[in-house]
């Protein structure tokens, strides 16, 4: 409930600071460095009001229920993006962790994997999908899955080595077999390290999808409907706005989503919820290095 | 407490780093039998190579040149054999496994049916004297009642060894010496033999009925000193006897030269 009032008492701010910002401008007629015209800046109510608008003239769906169909549709390429991506990222972990030779020699290679713009990469991608049996649609879910893999690889061979040597040495006085280790022991010492790195990776596949449905051109997605609205912007800025916070909602939904499995998998301290316990602040460290890092290139696309 | 040593050492050695600039050469030349059911502990200045040692025998460490045999086997058959159970410092307890869980934890590497696992848990748990708490987490238990259910882990497929790496060196002096008290009447009760590594004199006196004192650097038996208080209780502590023996390994420790 705090959690609720706070986040809206934010919300608040941002649109009286956004509104106060536009009639300083308008009421002054100084040039400020973003403009403060109805078409640079609509305002607040004209935004949240577009939704209920219907999405074109003469046409009898409403924004909300366009956007909403919209998102899901990005939603689902996302969601098989993650998977793919969270499965692969998480082989790659427990070969990384199986094979030093393959560690040293994967790492560069995975980290010069996420400094490839996004952007450049789809139409390959695309291309590539639509000389092999993937529709494009799927396509996008392998660009998505490329941004996911990667935090989910890295945090989760931190995870897969957190466990002190003593465990380790406890396990191997048992005599062990190694996959024996793998599934009583690492796994699940690395839950606190692999939720952070699931929570950023699902907001991952979101800003995957949307740049893949971009740059491939497929129709029916969110990252579609910005296009559209982006090229039809002087007649309805405000529809724009209105997607942009649709896709922000997409995101937040997903994290939200994964939060909710985090506390159905993971009980009690020792987890994320009390990182003190365990892995201490080292998961979340590695993670927000992460966000940096992989961020970085998406969002400059 | 008759058949076959339960722990024989000849000649045994670590050097780790082998053929490297970083060589360090932690134990050479040590010999060493233990009886069944005798309970040794191996004390000795930080740094002799006593945990080293407890490694050997576990075959948690390869050994540089000896031997170490275990009930007449080979360590490392030992090992696979699951002849000994093994309880560290850090109790270790797995805390996203009940505490009943973590008990089964060996047995059910071992294959063990649902059902015997869970008997055997209670077992365990009534024998360290915790029946109450084998739903509950780890972290719900205290410091002195996670190792008991570490030692009851270690027990729980009935090895005729355990070796114990300064199990209560994280415990206060009065949980410390209960669980001197606990640890004699389960061992006594198994009949096991006990390796048990340790810093403390007072505690080597009074848990053992022998006392191994390692030198610093590379670790080698430097005595061997025969306890043996026998019917030991909370009264043995302020012995005229135990205070005898406690000041016999503590001379015998700064003839290597520990206190500074």
């Amino acid at each position: 409930m705090r959690r609720i009032l706070s986040f809206l008492a934010v919300l608040g701010v941002i649109v009286g600071g956004w509104e106060l910002y536009k009639f300083f401008g308008e009421s002054t007629g100084w040039e400020l460095p973003i403009g403060t015209d109805d078409l640079t800046m609509p305002h607040a109510w004209k935004i949240i009001g577009s939704f209920f608008e219907p999405v074109q003239r003469g046409s009898s769906e409403i924004l909300a229920v366009f956007l909403l169909k919209s998102a899901w549709f990005t939603f689902r390429e996302a969601a098989l993006g993650f998977i793919l991506g969270a499965s692969f990222g998480l082989t790659l972990a427990v070969v990384m962790l199986r094979s030093t030779f393959l560690d040293r020699g994967l790492v560069p290679w995975i980290n010069i994997s996420q400094t490839v713009p996004l952007i450049a990469l789809a139409p390959i991608v695309v291309t590539w999908g639509r000389n092999t049996f993937l529709s494009d649609t799927q396509a996008v879910s392998l660009i998505a899955a490329y941004l996911t893999f990667f935090p989910v690889a890295v945090n989760g061979l931190a995870g897969l080595k957190s466990p002190s040597e003593e465990s380790l040495e406890l396990m191997r006085s048992f005599a062990a077999p190694w996959h024996r280790t793998l599934i009583q022991l690492r796994l699940p010492a690395a839950r606190p390290y692999l939720f952070p790195a699931f929570k950023l990776a699902a907001t991952l596949s979101v800003v995957g999808a949307i740049v893949g449905e971009i740059s491939a051109g497929v129709r029916g997605g969110l990252g579609r409907v910005i296009l559209d609205f982006a090229g039809r912007y002087t007649t309805g800025p405000e529809k724009l706005y209105a997607a942009v916070i649709a896709a922000g909602l997409l995101g937040m939904f997903v994290f939200g989503l994964t939060n909710a499995v985090e506390r159905m998998v993971v009980k009690g301290p020792g987890t994320s919820s009390d990182g003190s316990r365990s892995g201490g602040s080292g998961p979340r460290q590695t993670i927000l290095g992460l966000a940096r890092r992989v961020l970085a290139p998406a969002s400059a696309s | 407490m008759t058949g076959p040593t339960a722990v024989a050492i000849r000649g045994a050695s670590k050097t780790f780093n082998e053929g490297s600039k970083d060589e360090v050469c932690a134990l050479t030349g040590i010999d060493l039998d233990i009886a069944p059911g005798e309970f040794v502990s191996l004390i000795g200045p930080s740094g002799c190579g006593k945990s080293t040692l407890l490694r050997l025998i576990a075959d948690l460490l390869p050994t540089s040149a000896g031997s170490v045999e275990v009930f007449g086997k080979p360590a490392a058959q030992a090992r696979v054999d699951q002849d000994y159970g093994m309880a560290f410092q850090s109790a270790g307890l797995f805390e996203w496994r009940r505490v009943a869980a973590n008990i089964e934890l060996p047995l059910e590497l071992m294959g063990w049916s649902k059902s015997d696992r869970q008997q055997r848990s209670a077992e365990m748990l009534e024998l360290v004297k915790l029946p109450e708490f084998g739903d509950h987490y780890p972290w719900q238990l205290s410091g002195g009642m996670q190792q008991r259910i570490a030692i009851a882990r270690a027990l729980s497929f009935r090895p005729q060894l355990l070796l114990m790496d300064e199990p209560f060196g994280a415990l206060d002096e009065m949980t410390r010496e209960h669980m001197q008290n606990e640890l004699l009447g389960i061992v006594a009760e198994l009949g096991t033999t006990v390796v048990f590594v340790t810093h403390s004199i007072s505690e080597a006196a009074f848990l053992s009925d022998r006392v191994v004192v390692l030198s610093p650097r590379p670790g080698r038996v430097h005595a061997t000193i025969d306890v043996g208080i026998s019917g030991r209780s909370d009264d043995t502590r302020e012995d005229p006897e135990f205070f005898e023996k406690a000041t016999e390994i503590r001379e015998s420790l700064r003839s290597v030269g520990v206190a500074s």
